[in-house]
């Protein structure tokens, strides 16, 4: 941060003097985001550090620790990456309809829905037809999940008016209920004492581990969704239309963009990608639908989402990040006997300051290259 | 036959017993969102200052072997989580629903860091007042075992819904929740308004999490709240931002909540799960009866980011 701050401080003398100035315009423009988000994540960390302090352990320890659990070595590279796979799917889930000012927090219950239902799918299927036929149709049976889930928030915004932050969190504690019902009653598979699952998938219908690592399918299909969204966001008419949407609905209207239908399209995908979280849950990881699948993915992938702005593309780096955090909880645990929770209230500071941050979005000269002729 | 035994007659009767014993977390989170959204600002992440609540108050009360103090400590620790988010809120910029998000996480994080030793030992419970002595029903009796905290709230919704309407404080409220403008026309600094009633809600919210912990159930765990604090935010939508409504509505919901455990208790085991749902589709349906695409809800506070 320190180097590209420098380059664009003295840019202004030197843009006049050469032909770099569109470069640096341009560079200026792109640095503003990171520099302030690595601004506001060091910020964090110190005031963490801090509180790392008050309660008697070293600051430098945990992060050496932090390190050493999430990337130190390719075991907890591998670790990171598993755990920030599923988090790539629930942060689309709250970039999507982020485009178009909407902040939909039920992630979860779409990922907890598409899991059972890929589940579900399954079930008939094992038995007459292969792999490559059945794990297609639990995909499409997630997304179908997810995608009807959170299309239902998106709906009743736009055409009942019902705020969609509250309507998506109370779907995601329906889903939850609902998805209790169906592994406690229809779908339980009566050999799941302890924990009432669905019936376990048969082991060449998993999802299988990528070649040479010993991460699942997850993060490859993951990486794909947030590229695709990216190209969908940045590159389309669709995703123009929705970017205008997003910053006036009364603008896009006059312009006769069809708001209705795009505000029930980018939730029911935004919905669909974490559908798809769940069923590669099941697929890969659980092997069957239980009440593991509301592990808290569709959470963490709102600071995700939030972490990365939005942007499609910086998702794939924050949620890898956040994953190899997650990943040293247990580390540090054990080597500093703090609770598990100590990664929580890491992340609970890194999300509030990180927002705070937002206000300082164009105070700085520097980063807004109309400015600079003023200064000359 | 046992003549203790009520037979159906428990349905109603857990219900009711339910709804007063459920609802009074509602009652104060709520209670204190209310305040906070008639100032046109939401706190969405009551839930964290509600779990931290629950915790320090049992923190507090195992130290100070006062369960009176424990509710004190919690109310002073959300006061302080409210301020954060209200001071927080004050920059331009910055989502007052985004950081309540964050607030949620930052809170229960902390909960969970600090409240780590204190999931073993017990703390002194909150006292009730027995109002079922007339009856040799054991089950009378119990459902009749009424907290403190829950006729406070009860009068606390009461001076409310008195206070909002014929208080200078109440139409200072009013006026910054509806129109900045106005309020800074008569002097006013909105901001302020904002920041001490985001304080006030957050300290109420605070008492909600210390019945949890001191009350009912009455330990102290990670699991112990199940989104009370979320679903207070649908509520006071429900309830209009109307005390008195925020009241009704908690008392609505302890008895939607306490519908399964009832019905299993008579043997209806089918679809116990789905009872759980209960509170969260009733909410859900109210809304989407009540809102309309083309007009914001009336009563809601015209400033009040949500509801636009």
């Amino acid at each position: 941060m320190a180097v590209e701050t420098q380059a664009s401080a003295t840019s202004p003398s030197l843009a006049a003097a050469s032909g770099w100035r569109p470069v640096l315009e341009w560079l200026a423009r792109r640095a503003e985001p990171v520099a302030i988000t690595l601004g506001a994540v060091i910020a964090g960390m110190a005031l963490f550090s801090l509180f790392i302090l008050a309660v008697g352990k070293s600051p430098a320890v945990l992060f050496q620790l932090m390190y050493t659990g999430g990337f130190g070595s390719w075991f907890s590279i591998q670790n990171a990456l598993s755990r920030g796979a599923p988090l790539l799917l629930t942060a689309l889930c709250v970039a999507l309809p982020a485009r178009l000012g909407l902040t939909i927090i039920g992630g979860e219950g779409a990922v907890v829905l598409g899991g059972v239902a890929a589940a579900a799918a399954a079930l008939p299927l094992t038995s007459s037809l292969p792999p490559v036929v059945v794990l297609p149709v639990m995909a499409i049976a997630g997304m179908l999940a997810g995608g009807i889930w959170i299309g239902l928030a998106g709906f009743l915004r736009h055409y009942r008016g019902v705020n969609e932050t509250i309507s998506s969190l109370l779907l995601a504690y329906i889903a939850i209920a609902l998805m209790n019902h169906l592994i406690e009653g229809p779908l339980r598979d009566p050999a799941s004492l302890n924990k009432p699952s669905t019936a376990p998938l048969p082991a060449n219908f998993m999802l299988g581990q990528m070649p040479g690592m010993d991460v699942n399918w997850g993060l490859a299909i993951g990486i794909v969704a947030c590229i695709l969204c990216y190209v969908l966001i940045e590159a389309t008419s669709i995703g123009f239309a929705a970017r205008i949407a997003g910053g006036n609905v009364r603008a896009a209207q006059i312009q006769g963009l069809p708001v209705g239908r795009l505000i029930v399209g980018f939730t029911a995908l935004a919905g669909s990608f974490a559908g798809l979280a769940g069923m590669v849950q099941v697929s890969a990881v659980q092997g069957s639908a239980n009440a593991s699948l509301a592990a808290g993915y569709g959470y963490t992938g709102i600071l995700v989402a939030f972490l990365a702005r939005h942007n499609p593309l910086a998702i794939i780096p924050v949620a890898i990040l956040l994953g190899g955090i997650d990943a040293s909880g247990g580390l540090i645990q054990r080597r500093m006997g703090l609770p598990d929770a100590t990664v929580l209230v890491l992340q609970g500071t890194l999300f509030v300051i990180i927002l705070f941050s937002e206000t300082f979005y164009g105070r700085f000269r520097i980063f807004n290259p109309d400015l600079w002729k003023r200064s000359l | 036959m046992d003549d203790t035994a009520i037979g159906l007659w428990g349905v109603p009767l857990a219900i009711f017993a339910g709804a007063i014993r459920v609802s009074t977390p509602f009652i104060f989170v709520s209670l204190g969102e209310s305040i906070t959204e008639r100032s046109g600002r939401i706190n969405i992440g009551l839930e964290g200052t509600l779990v931290f609540g629950a915790m320090t108050a049992y923190a507090v009360a195992v130290m100070s072997n006062s369960a009176w103090l424990g509710v004190l400590a919690a109310m002073g620790t959300g006061a302080l989580f409210g301020l954060v988010h209200g001071f927080i809120c004050k920059f331009p910029k910055v989502n007052d629903i985004a950081i309540g998000i964050a607030m949620m996480q930052f809170g229960l994080g902390m909960a969970f860091f600090l409240g780590k030793s204190f999931i073993k030992p017990v703390a002194p419970h909150l006292p009730s007042i027995p109002l079922g002595g007339w009856s040799h029903l054991p089950q009378i009796q119990s459902a009749l075992n009424i907290n403190v905290l829950f006729v406070i709230g009860a009068l606390l919704a009461l001076a409310l819904w008195w206070g909002f309407r014929n208080t200078r404080v109440g139409l200072i409220l009013r006026v910054v929740g509806d129109s900045s403008d106005a309020a800074r026309a008569m002097g006013l600094n909105p901001d302020t308004v904002r920041l001490l009633a985001t304080g006030v809600g957050g300290s109420l919210a605070a008492v909600g999490g210390a019945y949890l912990s001191l009350f009912y159930p009455g330990s102290w765990n990670e699991g112990i709240s199940s989104g009370q604090g979320l679903m207070a935010v649908a509520l006071v939508i429900f309830a209009r931002w109307n005390p008195i409504g925020c009241f009704l509505a908690a008392l609505l919901f302890g008895g939607a909540g306490a519908l399964g455990p009832a019905l299993q208790s008579v043997g209806v085991t089918q679809g116990y799960y789905l009872f759980y749902a209960a509170p969260y589709v009733l909410t859900l349906v109210i809304l989407i009866a009540t809102s309309s695409p083309t007009r914001s809800l009336t009563g809601a506070p015209a400033s009040l980011s949500i509801t636009k």
